[in-house]
């Protein structure tokens, strides 16, 4: 802790002008950190423990928003679950398709650039427009999909219209908009040794052995970092579930943000989507811990620090 | 499609010296098996783009037929121009550019460099404390600090205007802030202590120096700092409430209500696949000419699309 405090007596004239100099490149960062960061984070916090609604005064009240969340909110756990099986299915889900992908990419194969690019393109285009065309592809009396279906004589499949199969179709979305996963496992598959796979063919390992014994414990570190980075960013998803169903059929795809949005800029319960905003800023917080720890476990630096 | 030259070596042909005709054969049937994969994987991947540019060329009765049409024949390439003036998407196409993404991007850019060159190239006492603060940051969901920051933002007059985006980029981007960090301090010192023998103050190594050799790391934030307020929804949706302030994210979706709600003979499904197209296309035309930039993004940070 010594450290932040700067002991000015005791330093150069030059140490005091770096002292100064250096306080002042970053400024903007702290300022902006105290402003949008900090402040907005204590005053969420603030507004968690009161009755508001944007237009009377706060009502201090403790922590009745958490307890009315966890015990008599009608839409809490509907909602925790949905994220939840959003996020436990959606993930791994995503994770493997992405590795696969990425192992496919790595094989000794012409076009490889091209392939990538295709993979990774939906991940980048807007999220509305990519919505706008899931809505059409999968609508059960329009969609190209139910459109084969019908000319083949077999039942529609009610893809966003049914309560059954509107998480699985969001799934399948986020598992084709996951190109980002795909360029960091392609990245970090460049850069298993050649050494290691020429020794365990030389030890006579055939290519499924390989794949289990070299690739996976190689990649361990980045499989770990997308599998907890997932986690975070398919807990705040908001657009493509938003845009899609609305949280709909029968609150079977309102997702965490989807639903705090609805409660602070719709029903304007400002205490409760504060409440469930500090929620999902302890779950973040949690996963990111997760992350920090299993780093120092696994990650190898190449060196560098 | 522009192609990267790899500079990583692709995996070795493993069996290079088949002592067996079999060998052979499972390799040539590993690499048909491989493409046939890729290839079917790539057509599943590109479909729903592809369907939504062909579905932009149709009329009414392609769309509905059934069976799907594949091609569209005739194409209707005015339904481009007709979607677009349909509603006025120059104005949402104007917001989105000059009121957001370039201010934003541009004020993104130089705010993170100056801060990060106070983080990289000038030592002072508690520099090290503050940058893992900064890093945290990252982790510190926009989702959670919107409530109060909206508050804030109201209390200032802001709602519907796009100083909500632009007022926080002048405080630096963490992300970014980390990125140009790094890749500051991989520019050798004695370039800098060289300059300021010539009388050179700090913000002038950062401009004649510094900058210069930073083009690809500026590149990256630039890229995907557009990209982010291009594809932003959420942000817009809590600030902007009148037509004349959309983004073309928010005009989009105000075209989705239009398709949904009229009738097959509306041209509303081809003329929103139209606009959803040209809205997506300046991306995949920026991911074309750019490719290499935000492959090395993404695979150096893990900056998501």
């Amino acid at each position: 802790m010594t450290a932040i405090t700067p002991r000015v007596r005791g330093m150069t004239k030059t140490e005091k002008r770096n002292q100064l100099l250096g306080m002042l490149f970053i400024s903007p960062w702290l300022l902006g950190f105290l402003l949008f960061a900090l402040f907005p984070l204590v005053a969420s916090l603030y507004y968690s423990m009161t009755n508001y609604d944007f237009i009377r005064q706060p009502q201090f009240i403790g922590v009745t928003n958490y307890t009315r969340l966890f015990t008599v909110d009608p839409d809490f756990w509907t909602v925790m679950y949905n994220t939840l099986y959003y996020v436990g299915f959606g993930v791994p889900l995503g994770i493997a398709v992405a590795f696969l992908i990425a192992n496919l990419l790595n094989s000794n194969i012409q076009g490889r650039t091209f392939f990538r690019s295709v993979i990774y393109i939906p991940s980048i285009v807007p999220a509305v427009c990519t919505a706008m065309v899931w809505l059409f592809i999968l609508n059960v009396q329009y969609g190209v999909i139910n459109g084969v279906l019908k000319t083949l004589g077999v039942p529609t499949i009610p893809f966003l219209s049914s309560p059954e199969l509107a998480k699985p179709s969001l799934i399948l979305i986020y598992v084709w908009a996951q190109g980002t996963a795909v360029v960091i496992f392609l990245a970090a598959l460049q850069d298993v040794p050649r050494s290691l796979y020429d020794a365990a063919l030389v030890d006579g390992a055939n290519a499924w052995a390989r794949f289990w014994n070299v690739t996976v414990p190689m990649c361990t570190p980045v499989l770990l970092f997308n599998f907890i980075m997932g986690i975070i960013s398919a807990f705040q998803d908001f657009t493509l579930p938003f845009v899609l169903t609305g949280g709909g059929p029968m609150k079977s795809t309102e997702f965490y943000v989807v639903s705090l949005y609805r409660n602070a800029f719709v029903q304007f319960s400002i205490g409760k989507a504060s409440a469930m905003a500090w929620i999902l800023f302890l779950i973040i917080l949690l996963f990111s811990v997760l992350l920090f720890r299993s780093s120092a476990r696994w990650i190898y630096y190449g060196g560098e620090k | 499609m522009t192609s990267i030259p790899q500079t990583v070596s692709t995996p070795a042909q493993v069996v290079q010296h088949p002592s067996h005709r079999s060998q052979v054969l499972l390799g040539w049937l590993t690499r048909s098996a491989t493409y046939i994969l890729l290839v079917l994987l790539g057509i599943t991947w590109i479909f729903p783009l592809y369907w939504m540019a062909t579905s932009s060329l149709k009329d009414d009765p392609q769309i509905y037929t059934v069976p799907p049409v594949l091609i569209p024949d005739p194409a209707f390439w005015n339904n481009f121009g007709d979607a677009w003036t349909r509603f006025d998407f120059n104005l949402a196409a104007f917001n989105s550019v000059f009121l957001y993404s370039l201010p934003v991007t541009f004020f993104t850019l130089l705010s993170s460099m100056v801060v990060a060159y106070g983080f990289a190239k000038i030592s002072w006492r508690g520099r090290e404390p503050l940058f893992w603060i900064c890093i945290a940051t990252m982790m510190l969901p926009w989702q959670v600090t919107m409530v109060p920051l909206f508050i804030t933002f109201k209390q200032f007059g802001w709602i519907n205007t796009y100083w909500p985006f632009v007022v926080p980029s002048l405080f630096g981007n963490a992300y970014f802030i980390f990125l140009l960090r790094q890749f500051f301090r991989s520019i050798p010192e004695e370039l800098s202590d060289a300059a300021r023998i010539d009388g050179a103050d700090e913000f002038g190594i950062l401009w004649r120096i510094v900058l210069p050799l930073s083009k690809p790391a500026i590149a990256v934030v630039l890229l995907f700092r557009f990209l982010w307020s291009w594809n932003d929804y959420l942000g817009p949706l809590i600030y902007i409430n009148t037509e004349a302030m959309q983004p073309l994210a928010l005009a989009i979706y105000r075209m989705r209500t239009l398709a949904l709600s009229m009738g097959t003979t509306s041209m509303a499904y081809p003329h929103l696949m139209a606009v959803s197209t040209l809205v997506a296309l300046p991306i995949i035309l920026i991911f074309i000419f750019a490719q290499r930039t935000f492959i090395e993004g993404i695979s150096t940070t893990g900056l998501k699309g």
